[in-house]
């Protein structure tokens, strides 16, 4: 049945305003801190003022004396309840894996850790309670330098496991059979460049704090957390709390935005968990912003290592990546996992014949770090993209034309990489010769000409970032390959009621991303209902029984793909009992516009909705036949999807001030088949507004004792409005072709694409003064710096 | 405890409230006026902003900011009472021209900072009614938001603004929003 080629698309590819907007702009929306239960207590949470100290004594006495506290709890106190936290990747059978506990028991590793919890019957009683309680540290050594953490004789993070590191993880296309060997190419290169980038520390900062909610009192304990990820959650209580999995129902109500920091199973909603459990009443923690931006993962944090060789023409001819990435003090669910989803992209777009890459996971006393936008791909992307501007400055050649000498032709795909994955389809060319006309590229390299030429105070510079990214996880049996714990495949439930109104059941769980409306979309067009009659149902594993939710870019790609494969399978069990109505022979069925017709008879047919009917009343079916057109469906990806585009900035240097000014950005993202639009554009818009942030504004800082200095918005400059530009965006199109839908995925793409296209503008503009890097974030301090060393 | 007289979206309420009750805990906690959220503890995120009526007429205030017992004698707006701002009852069921322009402009996506950031550039518009791009964006500066980019908050603006202008003194039909109704 090919019904999907021959269907007119009428919703698919329209700028559908979203379903979700009617309660987000109304204030009726159903957050986790919106949540009151009868007999609810609030909880609040002790959190470490040590980078890493023994706990020496803790007392929570004095706070259960308080009026309104109801209990208080030490990390001893639920010592025998408590599991480790899971972390679902172990990219190396030897890996080091530490216990991490939800609260300290006897040592903290990094400030804000949780030591004891206090539940009252009030936020504020609870927040009394805290002060109460009386804690002694011993100091031990603070550990935060990666480099210096891996040398002998260096303290250590966990002195029970005798090292601070946790893996070494290698790839190598020699061995792999992928590529050369990139010893050979190092020895006999023309040219060889060696560079050293920094990955700066960043926080998600979604903007709604995160929230759970833990109800004891039923026949089965209910969870509501501000989670991206349900399922695993559910999954992740039962099998570190004891409770069967089927008492166990997860709910992620409307979600503030993720971003990856809330993939993740987190010590507050175990802590919640237990104690919930222990004295049997239902209990909340909402965190503050400043506990979030201490106790949450925090992303990148990498020291990149990278030479590239190449021949004079500007040929590359290898690539070696050697990789340190800031584990902080614990594992979380995917934290060794986050810079090998990177190996797979250094090669990025390029034909590069050797590589080699290495990381190595390094435990410090700071906030674990985990999956954040992009995880591990911005990271690579950076690196690659940055160090092809470095090429092409050594080698005098416009960085274009070196990405075009390198990357792989429009003609040449399906091309296999060096670092062994498939692109499917893309066209590099037809994106950069799009974006170059959106930007105005040679006109902005004749100005930067003129005023390099006059000496002008304000310097002009381009950055370049032709970005690829794989996205859509993930095939399962490649997770299993690289050692995660779980599948990437999605699930869909396509329910026709009998008013022939549909429910659509998805295991993806969105958190701003549209789902909903995307969703109506492809089913409208596949049932030929109209996109009103279609509720979209998500988020809650009672109802949404199988999935592995939202992150990777995956949830279009997998899950979409789901819902298109049940709602084949409704149209083919509606056929029969179609063909029964119209007295035909299934044979002489056609299938268009949501009807069962008899082909050459136009006017007689049945809708899914008249079939649905059929099947409640059951008065008249087939012999033999379910009287049920609902229909399930898995999808499992035989291959990641690759999205790519070519991204220009603009920007403009006060050379005297260290001032950067965005003047220009231009992006042209392939992102394949589009759903809708509007939630593409809107996509690529945040997604640029995050990358742009790491290369001029934000950054995770720590002082020497491990305090964390920017852990509030004041200190942490997440972009306002007024910091940030428009950006000019436009599309070209080139289906994956994986899967019918032809969609590649778009959540992380900007975010990949504008962080080197930023800083390699800022070191385009500077170049003339002889500075070759700016570590981000560029602030004017770090480039009026960068100024300074390079004229000394 | 301390009793205040605040009128929230056109409702009176006279409460007791503990002098250190902030506006938006009063709004959450007290009223059950949940639309109204928490983003920040330092006044930096805007998530919280609300319409309040002071000395110098109406204006937006970060509710995180603004004791209850300030809010004493005073009318307070939320997203939850915008639509009915400037009407009566025959608006019901209609949405403000600003909450109209963030739906079709797609200016939210998670709509975490959506309420503070619509009741923020209402009070913008108020004030100027035909910003450029550069004053929307001075403008909307004390509210964050970490999907959008903003560059569809500011289409928005905008939007509202024309709509502002074309539509008064009556809004049009238009306005009612397609599909599900709030």
């Amino acid at each position: 049945m090919t019904v999907t080629e021959e269907r007119p698309a009428a919703e698919v590819g329209h700028a559908r305003r979203r379903k979700e907007d009617a309660r987000l702009i109304t204030g009726r929306t159903m957050w986790t801190d919106n949540i009151t239960l009868p007999g609810m207590l609030h909880l609040a949470i002790l959190r470490s003022p040590m980078a890493h100290a023994r706990i020496a004594t803790i007392d929570v006495g004095p706070a259960r004396e308080l009026p309104g506290v109801i209990a208080a709890f030490s990390g001893r106190d639920l010592a025998e309840d408590m599991a480790s936290l899971p972390c679902a990747w172990p990219v190396t059978e030897d890996m080091v894996h530490p216990d991490h506990l939800p609260l300290a028991v006897d040592e903290v590793r990094h400030t804000g850790e949780a030591v004891a919890v206090v539940a009252a019957r009030d936020r504020a009683s609870a927040l009394d309670g805290l002060e109460a309680i009386e804690v002694d540290y011993d100091e031990l050594p603070v550990v935060l330098d990666m480099e210096a953490a891996l040398a002998d004789g260096a303290d250590l993070v966990h002195a029970d496991k005798g090292t601070n590191k946790s893996f070494t993880w290698v790839f190598d296309s020699a061995e792999a059979g992928s590529g050369g060997n990139v010893a050979d190419a190092l020895d006999g290169a023309e040219v060889k460049l060696s560079r050293r980038y920094v990955q700066q520390r960043l926080i998600p900062a979604y903007m709604e704090p995160r929230s759970v909610v833990v109800d004891p009192t039923g026949d089965v304990f209910t969870v509501w957390s501000a989670t991206q990820i349900p399922h695993i959650l559910r999954l992740m209580i039962a099998m570190t709390t004891g409770t069967p999995e089927h008492k166990v129902r997860v709910v992620a109500p409307d979600v503030g935005g993720g971003f990856g920091g809330k993939l993740q199973v987190t010590p507050e909603e175990l802590i919640a968990f237990h104690v919930a459990r222990r004295i049997g009443k239902p209990v909340k923690h909402t965190e503050t912003r400043s506990e979030s931006m201490q106790a949450t993962h925090h992303g990148r944090d990498q020291i990149q290592f990278i030479d590239l060789t190449a021949r004079r023409d500007g040929t590359v001819t290898g690539l070696n990546v050697r990789l340190l990435a800031n584990m902080g003090a614990y594992l979380g669910l995917v934290t060794p996992g986050v810079p090998i989803l990177g190996a797979f992209m250094y090669n990025a777009i390029y034909k590069i014949p050797a590589y080699r890459f290495e990381c190595t996971g390094v435990f410090t006393n700071t906030a674990w770090t985990d999956a954040y936008r992009g995880a591990g791909r911005p990271e690579a992307t950076y690196a690659i993209e940055r160090i092809v501007d470095e090429l092409a400055a050594e080698l005098g050649l416009d960085p274009m034309e070196v990405r075009r000498k390198n990357w792989i032709n429009h003609d040449e795909f399906p091309f296999t990489t060096v670092a062994g994955l498939t692109y499917d389809s893309g066209n590099y060319e037809a994106a950069t010769d799009k974006a170059t006309q959106l930007f105005g590229y040679d006109e902005l390299r004749r100005e930067q000409a003129a005023r390099r030429e006059s000496g002008d105070l304000v310097q002009l510079g381009i950055g370049i970032s032709t970005y690829t990214e794989m996205c859509g996880l993930a095939p399962s049996r490649v997770l299993g390959a690289l050692r995660y714990g779980a599948g990437g495949w999605e699930s869909a439930t396509v329910r026709v009621l009998p008013t022939g109104k549909v429910e659509v059941v998805t295991g993806t769980s969105p958190h701003g991303q549209g789902h909903e409306t995307a969703w109506s979309q492809i089913v409208a067009d596949q049932l030929g209902v109209p996109f009103e009659d279609v509720e979209v149902l998500h988020g809650d594993t009672r109802t949404s029984v199988r999935g592995l939710d939202t992150y990777g870019s995956r949830s279009l790609a997998v899950g979409g793909t789901a819902l298109v494969k049940a709602c084949q399978k409704v149209i083919k069990n509606a056929k029969r009992i179609a063909a029964h109505m119209l007295e035909a022979s299934e044979d002489d069925l056609e299938f268009a516009d949501g009807t069962w017709r008899v082909r050459g008879t136009p006017d007689a047919g049945k809708t899914i909705a008249e079939c649905a009917l059929a099947v409640f009343t059951s008065h008249d079916l087939p012999d033999g036949i379910e009287p049920n057109l609902d229909a399930d469906a898995t999808h499992d990806p035989e291959n990641f999807s690759f999205p790519h585009g070519t991204h220009l900035c603009a920007a403009e240097v006060d050379t005297e001030t260290g001032w950067v000014n965005i003047r220009k950005y231009a992006a042209v993202d392939d992102v394949g088949r589009v759903i809708n639009p509007l939630i593409v554009e809107g996509q690529v818009h945040g997604g640029i507004a995050q990358g742009v942030a790491q290369a001029l504004f934000e950054e995770a800082v720590y002082d020497e004792s491990g305090n964390l200095m920017t852990g509030t918005f004041v200190d942490y400059t997440v972009p306002s409005a007024a910091d940030l530009p428009a950006f000019d965006t436009d599309r070209t199109e080139t289906p994956a072709t994986g899967h019918p839908l032809g969609a590649k995925g778009v959540g992380e793409a900007g975010t990949i694409a504008s962080t080197p296209a930023v800083v390699n503008a800022v070191v385009d503009a500077l170049r003339p003064l002889g500075v070759n890097d700016v570590r981000m974030p560029c602030t004017p301090e770090r480039v009026w710096q960068a100024i300074q060393e390079a004229r000394r | 405890m301390t009793r205040i007289s605040v009128t929230v979206d056109g409702v009176q309420y006279q409460d007791d409230v503990e002098p250190r009750t902030l506006l938006v805990h009063y709004l959450r906690e007290q009223l059950g006026k949940v639309g109204t959220v928490v983003g920040c503890d330092t006044s930096n995120c805007g998530a919280c902003t609300v319409m309040m009526t002071g000395t110098s007429g109406r204006h937006s205030v970060k509710s995180c900011t603004v004791l209850a017992v300030q809010a004493d004698g005073r009318e307070v707006v939320t997203i939850e009472g915008l639509a009915d701002m400037n009407g009566g009852a025959d608006r019901a069921g209609r949405l403000h021209p600003m909450q109209q322009a963030f739906h079709e402009q797609h200016a939210l996506q998670c709509g975490f900072c959506t309420p503070g950031m619509i009741m923020e550039a209402v009070d913008l518009l108020e004030a100027n009614p035909d910003p450029t791009d550069e004053q929307i964006r001075e403008g909307l500066e004390g509210n964050l938001c970490r999907c959008t980019g903003y560059q569809n908050i500011v289409r928005a603006v905008h939007a509202a603004a024309a709509a502002t202008r074309g539509a008064e003194p009556e809004p049009a039909p238009e306005d009612v929003v397609p599909g599900p109704q709030p």
